[in-house]
C-alpha cells in the first residue's frame, strides 16, 4: 500500500529524516516507537502533507502513486487519514459542518455522489457510537473547548466516517487515561479490515495491548534502526531504547 | 480644488432640474429643509485627507467622476432579484429602482395595524406632521453627503411603527441601481414609537457596465423601550462608489442592534452615528467587510453614551485580499454624567494577501469615572494550522480558507435573528471567496 524509500527531510535546515524505508501492506498494523526527538512525528506529518517539512530525497509510493507530489487534501481524498497529536481547534467551524465537507470532497474525488444532510446524519450516528461521543460535541466548533480525551476521539470518530485506506495515529495515546485509551483503542480495532491499514506512532508500549501491530519498528535519529514482531514493543516497555541505540550502534 | 467646485456646480445643477420638474411641489415643508440643506452643501468643502475623519480616504475620485440624477427606470434581471429579494410573502418588501420606487417588485399591501410604510415622497404628502417630527432631527448637515442627500432625497423609505407594535414580519428595502454613471440619493427615516419591534434589511446592488453613485442616508428614531434590528446589506457593483451615513438615536431602555454588512463597490465610505438619548438603553454595532481587487471601504463609526447606565457593544470584521484597502476608525464617547457606562468594542482584521492593507483607529474618550469600558484591534492572517487540519481532512484550499472565513466572520453576524438574512449573507460570502476571479 505505502512504500517509503531513503525518505530525508529537513525543517528550517535542520535534517530529522535521515534515510527511512518502511513498506505497509494492506491488512496490517505497524507501530512506530521510539524515544522522544527521534522524528516519528516528523514521519507522520510529512506522510500527510505538512509543507513546513521539506523532502530532500527518497520517495513514498502509495498504491503506486507518487505522493510527495500530491498536496495535502490530494493524499487525504487518496485516502491518508493523519490522527493529530495535537487535534487543532477550530472556533465558529461545527464539527458536522467541518466533517460533512471533509466527506464529501473526498467521495467527489473519487467519482462518488455526494450525500445529503440526511444520509450524513444518518453515517454520523452509526460511527458516533464507535468512541461513544455525544451529539452535543458534534455541534460543537471542531475541537473547541474538547478534553484532551474528547479530542483524540474526535480524530478517530473522524476517520470512523471518513473511512481511509491508510490510518496514521501520531501519539494518540498520549494525554489519555486508561479509559479514554480504551475507548480510542476499541474504536481503531473495530476499523481494522483486511482492506485497510494501520500506522501507530507512540512512544509508549501501552496503546499496542490494546492495538496489536503485526510489526515494531524502532525510529531513532532519523532512521529505522530496528524492526521485529510485537514482541519488540514488550522488550522494549522493559528495558527502554538504550539497548537497541547500542546495538545499532555497533552495527555501524 | 478644480475637481470639487465642478462637482458642487454639478450637483446644484441637479438639485435645480428635480426642483423644476413638475412632480415637485415647491410649497410642501419639506422644501424649506431641502433648501437649507443646498445652501449648507454649497457653503461646506468637500473633505480632503488633511481632515482628520478623511484621512486616509482620498475622494478626488469620486469627484472626478460626473453622475447625473436617473431619468428612467431599466428593466431589471430576473435572476438579480431572486438573488437579493427575499420572500415577499414572508416580508414587507420595498423595492426601488434606480431611486425610484418599483411598485410590481414590492409588497405593502395588507400592512398590519400600527404600521406606515411608504415612499417618502409620499408620506409627506400623506402625513407630513409625522415626517416632520423625524426627518433630519438626527442628521447633521454638517456632513456635507449627508446635506447632499438632503437636498437632492426625494426617493426613499418612511417608516412609522405605531406604539406597543411589534411587527412580525421583517421589512426589506432594496436598492438596485443600472450601472450608468447615475447618482442615487436614497432617504430613509424609520420612527419607531414607544415599546414597538421592528426589523428593518437595508439592500443596496446594482448591475451593468458604467458605474454609479450611491449617497444614502438612514435616520432611526428608536423611543422608549422601542427595538429595532437592523441589517444593512452592501453589496454594489464592484466599481460602484457608495457612501452612507445612519444616524440612531435611541431613547431610555431603547435597543438598537444594526449589522453592517459589505462586499461591493470600488469605493465605499459608511458613517454610523449613534446615540443614546435615555438610560438603560443598548446599541449594538457589527459590521463585516469583504474586499478583493483594489476595492476601498471605510467604516467610521460614532457611540455617544450621553446618557448614565447604557451598554454599547460594538465589533467590526474585515477580510482584505489583493490590493484592497480598509479603514475603521471607531469612536465612544462617555460623557460626564454617562456613570455606569459599559462600552465594548473591537476591530478583527485577516489580510488575505501581502499587499493588502488596513488602517484602524478604535478610540475611546471617556469622561465618566465609574464605567467599563474596552476597545482593541487586531491584524492578522489565516491560522496555517487549522488551514492544514481542514487540507489533512480532505478539503481544498480554497474551500479550506473559505470555511476559515466564514468562520471568522461568523460571530459579525450570528445574532441576526432571521434565519433567511444569515443564509443569504453566507451565500453571499460563500459566492464572494469561491468566485473565479
Amino acid at each position: 500500500m505505502i512504500q517509503i524509500k531513503n525518505l530525508h527531510a529537513n525543517i528550517d535546515g535542520r535534517e530529522i529524516l535521515k534515510g527511512i524505508n518502511l513498506t505497509v501492506n494492506k491488512g496490517e498494523v505497524h507501530a512506530i516507537m521510539g524515544p522522544n526527538g527521534s522524528g516519528k512525528s516528523t514521519l507522520a506529518q510529512v506522510i500527510a502533507g505538512r509543507e513546513d517539512y521539506e523532502v530532500t530525497q527518497g520517495e513514498i509510493l502509495f498504491n503506486g502513486k507518487n505522493l510527495l507530489e500530491l498536496a495535502p487534501e490530494e493524499r487525504a481524498c487518496e485516502g491518508i487519514f493523519l490522527a493529530f497529536q495535537y487535534p487543532v481547534e477550530i472556533p465558529g467551524v461545527s464539527n458536522t459542518t467541518f466533517l460533512k465537507n471533509a466527506l464529501n470532497s473526498i467521495r467527489k474525488y473519487n467519482g462518488e455522489e455526494e450525500l445529503d444532510a440526511m444520509e450524513f446524519l444518518t453515517l454520523v450516528k452509526k460511527k458516533m457510537a464507535l468512541v461513544e461521543l455525544s451529539d452535543d460535541l458534534l455541534r460543537r466548533s471542531v475541537n473547541e473547548g474538547f478534553s484532551g480525551g474528547e479530542k483524540k476521539r474526535n480524530e478517530i470518530f473522524q476517520m470512523a466516517v471518513l473511512q481511509p485506506k491508510l490510518a496514521i495515529l501520531d501519539e494518540t495515546d498520549s494525554g489519555l487515561d486508561i479509559d479514554a485509551l480504551r475507548i480510542v483503542a476499541s474504536g481503531v480495532t473495530k476499523l481494522k479490515s483486511p482492506e485497510n491499514a494501520t500506522v501507530v506512532v507512540t512512544h509508549y508500549q501501552r496503546l499496542l495491548n490494546y492495538i496489536i501491530p503485526d510489526f515494531v519498528h524502532v525510529l531513532y535519529n532519523g532512521k529505522i534502526i530496528k524492526s521485529g514482531d510485537k514482541s519488540l514493543a514488550f522488550e522494549l516497555e522493559e528495558k527502554g531504547y538504550d539497548w537497541v541505540i547500542e546495538e545499532a550502534a555497533e552495527l555501524v | 480644488m478644480h475637481h470639487s467646485l465642478e462637482s458642487k456646480l454639478h450637483y446644484l445643477q441637479s438639485f435645480q432640474a428635480v426642483e423644476l420638474s413638475p412632480n415637485h411641489e415647491t410649497e410642501l415643508p419639506l422644501h424649506a429643509i431641502r433648501k437649507e440643506a443646498v445652501e449648507k452643501f454649497s457653503s461646506l468643502p468637500f473633505p480632503t485627507t488633511k481632515d482628520e475623519e478623511w484621512r486616509y480616504t482620498n475622494i478626488s475620485p469620486l469627484l472626478a467622476k460626473s453622475f447625473k440624477p436617473a431619468d428612467s427606470i431599466p428593466e431589471i434581471p430576473e435572476k438579480f432579484l431572486d438573488e437579493y429579494l427575499f420572500d415577499t410573502g414572508n416580508f414587507i418588501t420595498l423595492v426601488f429602482v434606480n431611486g425610484y420606487f418599483a411598485k410590481e417588485f414590492s409588497n405593502i399591501e395588507n400592512l398590519p395595524d400600527g404600521i406606515i410604510i411608504e415612499t417618502i415622497s409620499e408620506a409627506i404628502k400623506n402625513h407630513p406632521e409625522l415626517v416632520l417630527e423625524g426627518f433630519s432631527k438626527t442628521a447633521s448637515e454638517e456632513n456635507i453627503f449627508t446635506a447632499l442627500n438632503t437636498a437632492l432625497s426625494d426617493h426613499g423609505t418612511f417608516l412609522y411603527v405605531a406604539k406597543n407594535k411589534s411587527i412580525e414580519k421583517p421589512i426589506q428595502i432594496l436598492y438596485i441601481n443600472e450601472a450608468d454613471n447615475i447618482a442615487v440619493s436614497p432617504r430613509n427615516l424609520f420612527f419607531v414609537n414607544e415599546n414597538a419591534d421592528v426589523k428593518i434589511i437595508e439592500t443596496y446592488t446594482g448591475f451593468g457596465e458604467q458605474t454609479y453613485f450611491t449617497n444614502q442616508v438612514s435616520e432611526f428614531i428608536v423611543k422608549e423601550s422601542a427595538r429595532v434590528e437592523h441589517v444593512r446589506i452592501q453589496d454594489e457593483q464592484s466599481n460602484a462608489y457608495h457612501v452612507s451615513t445612519l444616524y440612531a438615536e435611541i431613547d431610555k431602555a431603547g435597543n438598537f442592534s444594526s449589522y453592517n454588512i459589505n462586499f461591493g463597490g470600488q469605493f465605499v465610505r459608511n458613517n454610523v452615528q449613534a446615540k443614546f438619548n435615555g438610560e438603560l438603553a443598548e446599541c449594538r454595532l457589527n459590521g463585516l467587510y469583504v474586499t478583493e481587487g483594489n476595492q476601498f471601504i471605510d467604516n467610521h463609526t460614532a457611540i455617544d453614551h450621553a446618557q448614565p447606565n447604557c451598554l454599547s457593544n460594538e465589533l467590526y470584521k474585515g477580510i482584505l485580499d489583493d490590493t484592497s484597502r480598509a479603514v475603521f476608525n471607531g469612536k465612544v464617547f462617555v460623557r460626564e454624567d454617562a456613570q455606569k457606562t459599559n462600552a465594548y468594542q473591537q476591530n478583527k482584521n485577516i489580510l488575505l494577501s501581502n499587499e493588502a492593507l488596513v488602517n484602524t483607529k478604535p478610540q475611546l474618550e471617556i469622561f465618566a469615572d465609574d464605567v467599563k469600558c474596552s476597545h482593541g484591534a487586531t491584524v492578522g492572517q489565516l491560522d496555517k494550522e487549522q488551514l492544514f487540519y481542514l487540507k489533512a481532512r480532505g478539503i481544498n484550499e480554497a474551500e479550506a480558507k473559505a470555511i476559515l472565513i466564514y468562520a471568522f466572520a461568523s460571530d459579525v453576524v450570528h445574532a441576526i435573528s432571521i434565519t433567511e438574512v444569515r443564509d443569504h449573507l453566507e451565500a453571499l460570502l460563500a459566492k464572494k471567496l469561491l468566485e473565479e476571479k
